[in-house]
């Protein structure tokens, strides 16, 4: 044969088995179909598993029970039962390790996400407790009135 | 030593059909091991949202970012509230504002004061991924970084991802995003790290009036199961034939 035929062919050989070599090398091992079909489970089956281990941050009420029973109970006891401690205290993660201690949001705007009067009366917002933030008691945190974890009209 | 041609057939056969059997046959599976290994399982994951049970308080937006690391203060986010005021005129005037992250607390939409007097209805809307059963974004990866749990998960490989896109275009829910710091294709999990540990996704958790729910479709006495297949439920987007898995009560046709 010629060499202007030949050389080519080597050089092609030579490309394809580079190629093969170098998919061998980074392709995981673990990488194929492994759900229902190719077109939906082609992939790497290791990441089933670093999603799994992805880092917990919100813990739930009972968690806090564990610590702060007091404020728990007295949450449950009130019409804010159905709010997690978290909403408003910001994930617990690793507390009281990491961090040590969480923030005390005070802001009127944490209470006016449910409390500012908005009018849809179609949507369940309208079955809400409301206020104008405007008019009621401007200027002032409405925890220097009202308690967050047991609000009660009653008592004040 | 003799050996007729038909014993020499014989014990090769013989050692053949030994040598091709292995250890593994003899062991006896259990159901859930020979479902583990066709494929099959016994969840799928499915989402069920309550319309008229949101208020738009946003704590939901604000716990799917937190605890999922999405970028706190961009626009981008899983999941999103979305608020529908309905005109007399026919208008349907539509917001998010970051997604609803900080909640509704004020009537203006885009800067704009409407008429309480004119609204027919208004009402808030939460979306997430549809983890569809037929995913358009996971057709179209080109790499392999993107597929379906057995549990009808859509997850992104973080580490296969080359950030090219196409799935954040394939996608007809606008459900996917370009995360901003790691570069990779971003979508909501269901919480995946939480709900294959047994806890509700931190939406769920976090929504105090029961607006969101997760179940399993394939387990018959879940509430979430149980609701989708006994009462009317709709999803969004039929016709993209995607066969989304997040059902909702009181859907709108405004609703896109
Ligand atoms: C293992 C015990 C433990 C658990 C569980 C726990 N905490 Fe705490 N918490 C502490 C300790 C200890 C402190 C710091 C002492 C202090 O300031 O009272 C603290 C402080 C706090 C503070 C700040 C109090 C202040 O006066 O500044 C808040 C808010 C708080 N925790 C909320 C929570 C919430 C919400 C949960 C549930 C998600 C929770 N904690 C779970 C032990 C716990
Ligand atoms: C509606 C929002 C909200 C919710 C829900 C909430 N908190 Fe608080 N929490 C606050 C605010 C605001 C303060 C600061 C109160 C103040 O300054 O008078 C506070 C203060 C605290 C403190 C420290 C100060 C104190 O009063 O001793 C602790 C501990 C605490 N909360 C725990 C909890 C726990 C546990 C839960 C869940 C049962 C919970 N919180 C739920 C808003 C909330
Ligand atoms: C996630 C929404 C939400 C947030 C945020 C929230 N609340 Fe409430 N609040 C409720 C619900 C739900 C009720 C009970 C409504 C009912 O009884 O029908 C309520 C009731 C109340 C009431 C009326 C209690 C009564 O006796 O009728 C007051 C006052 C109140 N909240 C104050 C606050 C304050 C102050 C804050 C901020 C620290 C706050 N709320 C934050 C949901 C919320
Ligand atoms: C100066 C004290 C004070 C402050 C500050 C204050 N409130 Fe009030 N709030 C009251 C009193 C008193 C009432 C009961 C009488 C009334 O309806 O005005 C009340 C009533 C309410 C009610 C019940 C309304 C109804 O008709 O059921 C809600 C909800 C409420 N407040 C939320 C808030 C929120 C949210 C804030 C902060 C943005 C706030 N309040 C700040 C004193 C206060």
């Amino acid at each position: 044969m010629k060499s202007h035929v030949f050389r080519p062919i080597v050089v092609v050989i030579i490309a394809f088995v580079l190629l093969v070599v170098a998919r061998q090398l980074m392709v995981p091992k673990d990488f194929g179909v492994h759900g229902e079909s190719f077109t939906f489970g082609y992939h790497r089956l290791s990441n089933i598993d670093e999603w799994k281990n992805y880092k917990t941050k919100y813990r739930g009420k009972e968690y806090c029970r564990e610590c702060h029973e007091e404020k728990v109970e007295e949450n449950l006891a009130s019409p804010h039962n159905v709010l997690e401690c978290e909403n408003c205290h910001g994930p617990a993660v690793d507390h009281p390790e990491d961090p040590e201690t969480l923030p005390i949001e005070t802001s009127r705007l944490l209470c006016q996400r449910c409390h500012a009067f908005l009018p849809y009366p179609q949507s369940n917002r309208a079955l809400m407790p409301a206020i104008e933030p405007e008019s009621h008691n401007p200027g002032m945190n409405c925890v220097e009135c009202h308690n967050p974890h047991h609000p009660n009209l009653e008592d004040m | 030593m003799s050996c007729s041609r038909r014993d020499l057939l014989k014990n090769t056969l013989k050692g053949a059909a030994v040598a091709s059997l292995p250890l593994s046959a003899l062991k006896v599976l259990s159901p859930a091991e020979v479902k583990a290994t066709i494929g099959d399982s016994d969840t799928r994951w499915v989402f069920l949202v309550d319309i008229q049970k949101c208020v738009g308080c946003g704590f939901c937006v604000k716990a799917c970012k937190i605890e999922n690391d999405v970028p706190y203060d961009v626009g981008v986010t899983r999941t999103w509230v979305e608020r529908y005021v309905v005109t007399k005129d026919g208008n349907t005037n539509i917001d998010t504002p970051l997604g609803g992250r900080d909640g509704y607390n004020s009537d203006m939409i885009h800067g704009e004061h409407i008429d309480p007097d004119t609204i027919t209805k208004a009402f808030f809307v939460p979306k997430l991924c549809n983890h569809c059963k037929k995913p358009a974004c996971v057709q179209v990866c080109p790499v392999g970084a993107t597929y379906q749990t057995k549990e009808g998960c859509v997850l992104v490989d973080r580490k296969w991802c080359i950030g090219c896109g196409y799935c954040i275009m394939a996608c007809p829910f606008g459900a996917r995003f370009f995360h901003p710091t790691l570069k990779v294709a971003e979508k909501c999990t269901f919480c995946y790290h939480r709900i294959s540990k047994g806890l509700k996704t931190a939406c769920v958790q976090a929504c105090p009036f029961g607006a969101r729910q997760i179940g399993n479709l394939k387990d018959e006495k879940d509430p979430v199961s149980q609701t989708i297949m006994t009462k009317r439920v709709g999803i969004l987007k039929d016709e993209y034939g995607t066969q989304p898995q997040v059902y909702y009560i009181g859907l709108d046709e405004r609703v896109r």
